[in-house]
């Protein structure tokens, strides 16, 4: 496995440190004029989401992870775990476990597309779309005549995310939502 | 966003113009003091032996002459015409550090270098104070001996601590395996850099002065309180280091041996060997006269002015750009 030095550091890469795949965040050099050069590095760890801050001396390497983002369609779950398929024609599937598909649960929809983190080529996380597309399965029917003026109530949509929706919202319609924020951003016109 | 293939400059229009009145109240310093502005070769046949500077070696073997260095310091060069009989003398140019970016770092940059005949390292911290906070309104500087800064915020006394304690102090940044191959001074540099720096001229600006003897590089030695300490100074604003200073040693053998030990120092850290300037050496077996000098980050300054602590805030084209 190839492996990188501190010059060659920047947000984004990932590496191998204590046996933990982590993605760089910041890399900052620290050196007196005349000084040994450090670097003061901040790292995600993709194992624990933790952010690690770590100081090397310059020309210090570290190994490069076996990390790799791709884009797989969710196809169903088997109850204790959730399978993915390569979108790049070649079928191949992938079965993620709960810890990996952590919180996307609530935004996976068979047949959309997911970004997939491989970590030595096991499903290390789950990444939805920023936004997603979902229909309303329950909520409250809302006031006649009570439009679009303010207030908001819970709906819960069919992954089973739960958001908060203005009151003229109904059972059956197709929402827009994103995903970081779990906020609702607005209908999807039926065609 | 920043793009790779961005054309624009990364700094204001208003940080250009900053530049150019800062390069103008330089000249008018030194033009009042009669110091002389000089021109040296940016690109040398020699690099230097520092063991923590790499230089960027420039080919030139087309003009039919063995290296080529993109220089680190216009030191050498500027000592030779202080040795002919320039008087005091001063100079902006760029330099080129190889392998150093970041948010205070440029692999070219902008330095203030000038040297003061008859000066010592304490006249001369005087003349930096003036023209520093001249240009930036501040208040004088104060003075911390390198000792002391260590005791107040690394709680460890850099000349007597052995090196075992040392080691253990610097656990708090690298772990055992990391500092197995770390010398004396390299544990001492981390501290300086990590716990002691961020803390210095919070309030006003702050002289940290009398290094260990080891850290002199071309400054003169000499003993204080029973310990051997170098007449080199720096100065630091709110925890940027900002210039570099010395009362130049001109013992031409006392610094070639000083050039071989830099050199078994890269050796031993696996670093080239780097060809020693003979006709720097040369200059000083004539005859260096009593002088001190001093290195400034004319590119830190400009932060300072501006208020950013980034220097791709007050560079045109940083590296990612150039």
């Amino acid at each position: 496995m190839a492996s990188y030095s501190t010059n060659e550091f920047r947000g984004g890469l990932k590496v191998l440190l204590d046996n933990d795949p982590c993605i760089i965040l910041e890399n900052e050099l620290v050196k007196p004029g005349k000084g040994q050069a450090f670097n003061r590095v901040k790292l995600r760890n993709l194992m624990t989401n933790r952010v690690w801050e770590r100081t090397f001396k310059s020309g210090e390497s570290l190994e490069a992870a076996d990390v790799m983002d791709h884009d797989m369609e969710y196809l169903y779950t088997d109850g204790e775990f959730w399978h993915f398929m390569l979108t790049d024609g070649s079928f191949e599937q992938y079965a993620a476990d709960s810890k990996a598909v952590g919180d996307a649960l609530k935004w996976l929809k068979e047949q959309d597309v997911y970004t997939v983190t491989l970590y030595n080529d096991a499903p290390l996380s789950v990444t939805p779309p920023n936004f997603v597309e979902l229909e309303v399965v329950e909520t409250d029917p809302g006031m006649k005549g009570d439009t679009a003026q303010g207030g908001s109530k819970p709906a819960t949509l069919s992954t089973g995310a739960v958001v908060n929706v203005p009151l003229f919202i109904t059972v059956g319609e197709v929402l827009k939502v994103d995903t970081r924020s779990g906020e609702y951003v607005g209908r999807v016109k039926s065609s | 966003m920043t793009s790779q293939l961005d054309w624009r400059p990364s700094a204001t229009r208003a940080a250009l113009k900053s530049r150019a009145q800062q390069s103008a109240f330089v000249r008018g310093f030194f033009e009042q003091r009669n110091v002389l502005e000089v021109e040296t070769p940016v690109l040398g046949r020699c690099g230097v032996t520092e063991p923590n500077l790499d230089g960027i070696a420039a080919d030139i073997s087309a003009q039919g002459v063995e290296g080529g260095w993109l220089q680190t310091s216009p030191e050498y060069h500027m000592k030779r015409l202080l040795a002919a009989g320039s008087g005091s003398i001063y100079q902006i140019l760029k330099v080129f550090r190889n392998g150093e970016r970041g948010s205070r770092h440029n692999p070219e940059f902008s330095m203030l270098e000038w040297y003061r005949t008859g000066f010592d390292d304490v006249a001369l911290m005087e003349e930096v104070g003036e023209l520093v906070c001249g240009w930036l309104e501040c208040a004088r500087p104060g003075v911390t001996s390198y000792r002391q800064a260590m005791i107040d915020w690394a709680d460890i006394d850099p000349f007597t601590v052995s090196d075992h304690d040392l080691r253990r102090r610097c656990r708090q940044w690298l772990d055992p395996r990391q500092l197995e191959d770390l010398s004396r001074d390299g544990c001492l540099d981390l501290l300086m850099s990590f716990a002691v720096e961020p803390n210095l001229g919070t309030d006003v600006p702050e002289f940290i002065n009398q290094y260990p003897a080891s850290q002199a590089s071309l400054a003169r030695t000499s003993r204080v309180d029973g310990f051997d300490v170098a007449h080199r100074f720096e100065l630091y604003i709110d925890g940027l280091e900002l210039c570099n200073g010395y009362w130049e040693l001109t013992r031409a053998d006392e610094q070639r041996a000083r050039f071989e030990a830099d050199n078994r120092l890269r050796k031993a850290a696996g670093k080239p060997e780097m060809g020693v300037d003979e006709a720097f050496l040369a200059a000083l077996e004539h005859g260096l006269p009593d002088c001190a000098g001093v290195a400034l980050g004319l590119d830190r300054l400009l932060m300072l002015k501006v208020g950013t602590r980034n220097i791709a805030d007050v560079l045109a084209f940083p590296l990612e750009r150039a």
